[in-house]
């Protein structure tokens, strides 16, 4: 370095004195940290708004008839959970805070391409949110018509569905929005000497994860002002009295909002990716085939929407095409899971809180997978299509997968993020209740599932109560489990430990930058390895 | 070891044991070998990771065995659903019919009844349809369901193998009720069957075109003609009764009139009766024309 260049002082990203003071500093901030600390505390907010009303369902189920509430407040209910969990968690969720606090850091940048963008992406994502919450409030009724909007029953029930869709409607733009940034930023931004493939994982399962937030979500855009179309103007889009057809609805639906399902799991499985290397001090096994089976997965994903509507009424030669597809796009997923577990063999285990987690991620991924499978193919799909037994599919998949790598992301880059360390044996035990809770929670809807319980059922017949009963203590226990996992993690990010800069001893490079990194995050230009797990 | 209770029986029941089987094997399997690499590998042990290679015949191992299986699986998926679509020509047919929220089965002959009865060993081809908005017919004991799609044609058959009584529930999400719509399928000998269908009443057919516009609508889900409570009050005998009703939070007593009757469609919550929930029903503005709400009217004041 020339004597003519000053050399930086360093400033922690948390301490940077901006143009901005106290809140407005917040709001304002266009450093991708920051907003990837907004993201997170609005999604943990959301999040737990969303637990407490998936609580007051399985008090209402806990017996027959009518328990805690009428049947019109729990469809209100179940419906704000879903648009709360699915547009205001788990989509955004680690892309938008994991991805853009780790991102830039992962690929040697200074930022995202568009750092006005991005801030504005999370102004969006506010608005939106307050629509929905709004929705609840407003004159006509909370909305009634489940998260999935389905015809004609959403175009001519009273509730406020209008405003519910509009809000899901400006959430899409905040996701394209940060997909695009994301996408612009992989191309553009990576540092001197980094080509596509010394990019370490969950760059790829950001890029793959953004194409789809860019090309997906304008279908559910058009679709949601269609339905908004028809209930103001009688445009039949959709209702057969008016001409429309509900099938072209769930298809529209489905196009977008199956392909979101990998915009929730790949950077899941990007996360887990970044921990198991670690804590098992190896290189993660066939670097190349967990890249590519990212854009596997993102293609293929696109092509298998059917599979919501195998009984829908559409054509037989539709059910046998979705259903190949299907089962194809879970040979991805699967060698990603050989891959994980290669890459502990003849490693170094140091089993810390984070790689617990990735190890909860794996197995639970492995039982809504193989679920999946059964609902997949085209037979057994018949017998638990609409049961609980989808309920407890996708909350495996969603939860035990997206929420758990959630968690074990916020464990694994806590210490980054904040420069000081939690408790690990309080997080062990937080992680212990959380994995009775959620199976005890959850695996009794495969049962009963089967046993043909529906799902979105206010009311039950007097045989599954055993099961629903021992699913709503799991509830209760999982709550008690993510209330001390929170109190430990806050705990140790306001008063913790100091964290020195590399606790894990990982090899990527967020590792070699200051406990919490500089505003620009790298004061000298960093110099880029041919192997992205090569930086201590 | 499968149950006769419909000819799919098997063909599901088979599938499923077979992907849960696989699905079994590698949930143990992977568990049990990250326990063991946990266990073998651990820090603890103070031996250095040792940095494996790439190997492409592992790895092509590993997506060749999966892709196998997967196809597999799709192939007796299939196998196991096909015979669902393929109907015998000679099969009874019934119709079943879903309206918010109960099913009706219409019969040849013009007769109808809320429960689905049927021949034992004789296959029934069951079309199925939609008054309002969609609906599933499932009954799980049977491994069917299928889909009640409105001016969409859907069908499914079986063939019921065992006396006895099956439940149908609908399991496509239809408002307010939907946990109480369901039904069920009574499985009988023929000479049963016989004697009940010739006991079943014709449906008595009314063309009055008032009542048309309220069932067109949807309206009697939530407004009985008989009198009995249901989400609305009751139509019978309502014109011309005295009512309580809330403006603005003010309760004060009314007459029910045609007048009062029209601005309760058009603008349903602006006068609500007492005891009954707001923000339930939606305004019928430009869906129901003026001409149409005086046939309404007319109808209901002959519904004594």
């Amino acid at each position: 370095m020339s004597n003519s260049t000053e050399k930086i002082e360093y400033v922690s990203y948390l301490d940077h004195k901006g143009k901005y003071k106290g809140l407005m500093a917040w709001i304002m901030a266009t450093d991708h940290k920051k907003i990837g600390l907004l993201y997170m505390y609005s999604i943990m907010t959301f999040f737990f708004i969303g637990v407490i009303l998936g609580l007051m369902m399985k008090v209402e189920l806990l017996a027959p008839g009518e328990t805690i509430m009428k049947a019109q407040t729990y469809n209100g209910v179940f419906t704000l959970h879903g648009i709360l969990m699915i547009f205001m968690v788990v989509i955004p969720g680690l892309s938008a805070t994991f991805g853009n606090f780790f991102l830039p850091i992962l690929i040697g940048a200074k930022d995202v391409s568009f750092p006005k963008l991005n801030r504005f992406s999370w102004w969006i994502f506010i608005v939106g949110s307050i629509m929905a919450v709004a929705s609840q409030l407003l004159k006509d009724g909370p909305p009634d018509s489940g998260w999935t909007f389905y015809a004609p029953y959403s175009t001519t029930t009273g509730t406020n569905v209008i405003m519910a869709t509009a809000a899901a409607f400006v959430l899409g733009f905040s996701s394209i929005l940060t997909g695009l940034n994301f996408i612009v930023t992989v191309h553009q931004m990576r540092a001197p000497g980094m080509r596509f493939f010394n990019m370490p994982l969950f760059p790829w399962s950001l890029y793959a994860t953004a194409w789809i937030q860019l090309l997906a979500t304008p279908v559910i855009g058009i679709t949601l002002l269609m339905l908004i179309a028809e209930r103001l103007f009688n445009i039949g889009f959709f209702d057969p009295n008016l001409g429309g057809d509900p099938l072209l609805f769930q298809h529209l639906f489905w196009i977008y909002s199956h392909p979101a399902v990998y915009v929730m799991m790949l950077p899941a499985m990007g996360v887990i990716t970044e921990i198991i290397p670690t804590f098992c001090q190896r290189q993660i096994y066939g670097y190349k085939a967990v890249a590519i089976s990212s854009l596997a997965i993102a293609g293929v994903g696109f092509l298998v929407w059917g599979h919501h509507m195998y009984t829908s009424g559409m054509s037989d030669e539709a059910r046998w095409f979705f259903s190949l597809l299907t089962f194809i796009v879970a040979v991805p997923s699967a060698i990603k899971v050989f891959n994980w577990i290669t890459t502990m063999y003849k490693g170094s285990i140091d089993v810390k809180p984070p790689f617990l987690y990735a190890l909860t991620f794996i197995f639970l991924f492995i039982i809504g997978g193989t679920t999946g499978l059964l609902l997949g193919a085209v037979a057994t799909n018949v017998q638990v299509h609409d049961t609980a037994f989808v309920v407890a599919h996708f909350h495996y998949i969603i939860f035990g997968g997206m929420g758990f790598a959630f968690f074990a992301a916020i464990h694994y880059w806590l210490p980054k993020m904040y420069g000081r360390m939690y408790n690990f044996k309080i997080a062990n035990i937080a992680l212990v209740i959380n994995f009775i809770g959620f199976n005890l929670l959850y695996f009794p809807q495969f049962i009963i599932g089967i046993q043909g319980m529906p799902r979105r059922y206010f009311d039950y017949p007097a045989q599954f109560q055993p099961a629903q009963v021992l699913s709503s203590i799991g509830g209760f226990i999982l709550v008690i489990g993510l209330i001390l996992m929170v109190y430990n993690l806050v705990k140790g990010a306001r008063s913790g430990e100091i964290a020195p800069e590399n606790p894990w001893n990982g090899s990527t490079l967020e590792w070699t930058l200051p406990a919490t990194p500089s505003l620009e995050n790298f004061d000298e230009e960093p110099i880029i390895k041919e192997n992205p797990y090569d930086y201590k | 070891m499968f149950s006769n209770a419909s000819n799919f029986v098997q063909g599901v029941d088979s599938a499923f044991l077979i992907i849960t089987a696989i699905s079994v094997f590698f949930l143990v399997a992977l568990t049990g070998l990250m326990i063991y690499f946990v266990v073998k590998y651990n820090k603890k042990k103070a031996i250095p990771a040792v940095q494996i290679k790439d190997n492409s015949l592992l790895e092509i191992t590993w997506i060749a065995i999966p892709m196998i299986l997967v196809l597999y699986m799709f192939y007796i998926g299939w196998e196991g659903f096909i015979p669902m679509r393929q109907v015998p020509k000679d099969a009874m047919e019934v119709t079943a019919i879903g309206s918010m929220w109960k099913f009706e089965f219409e019969y040849a002959g013009n007769k109808q009844s809320d429960t689905l009865v049927v021949p034992i060993d004789k296959a029934v081809k069951v079309n199925l349809a939609s008054k309002d908005v969609l609906h599933g017919f499932s009954v799980p004991g049977f491994r069917i369901k299928e889909d009640m799609v409105p001016q969409k044609k859907n069908y499914t058959w079986f063939i019921a193998g065992e006396l006895g009584d099956y439940d149908i529930y609908c399991t496509v999400y239809c408002g307010l009720n939907h946990s109480y719509m369901m039904s069920v399928i009574r499985v009988v000998s023929q000479a049963d069957y016989d004697k009940w269908i010739k006991a079943l009443p014709v449906k008595k057919v009314d063309n009055n075109l008032g009542l048309k516009v309220l069932e067109k609508n949807g309206c009697i889900a939530c407004h009985s003609l008989d009198g009995s409570k249901l989400v609305g009050p009751s139509f019978k005998g309502l014109h011309g009764s005295t009512s309580e009703v809330t403006i603005n939070g003010v309760n004060t007593k009314i007459t029910v009139d045609s007048a009062y009757l029209e601005s309760s469609i058009y603008d349903p919550n602006k006068e609500i009766v007492v005891g009954y929930p707001q923000g339930v029903m939606k305004s019928y503005k430009g869906i129901i024309q003026k001409k149409d709400v005086e046939l309404i009217n007319e109808y209901l004041k002959t519904l004594k």
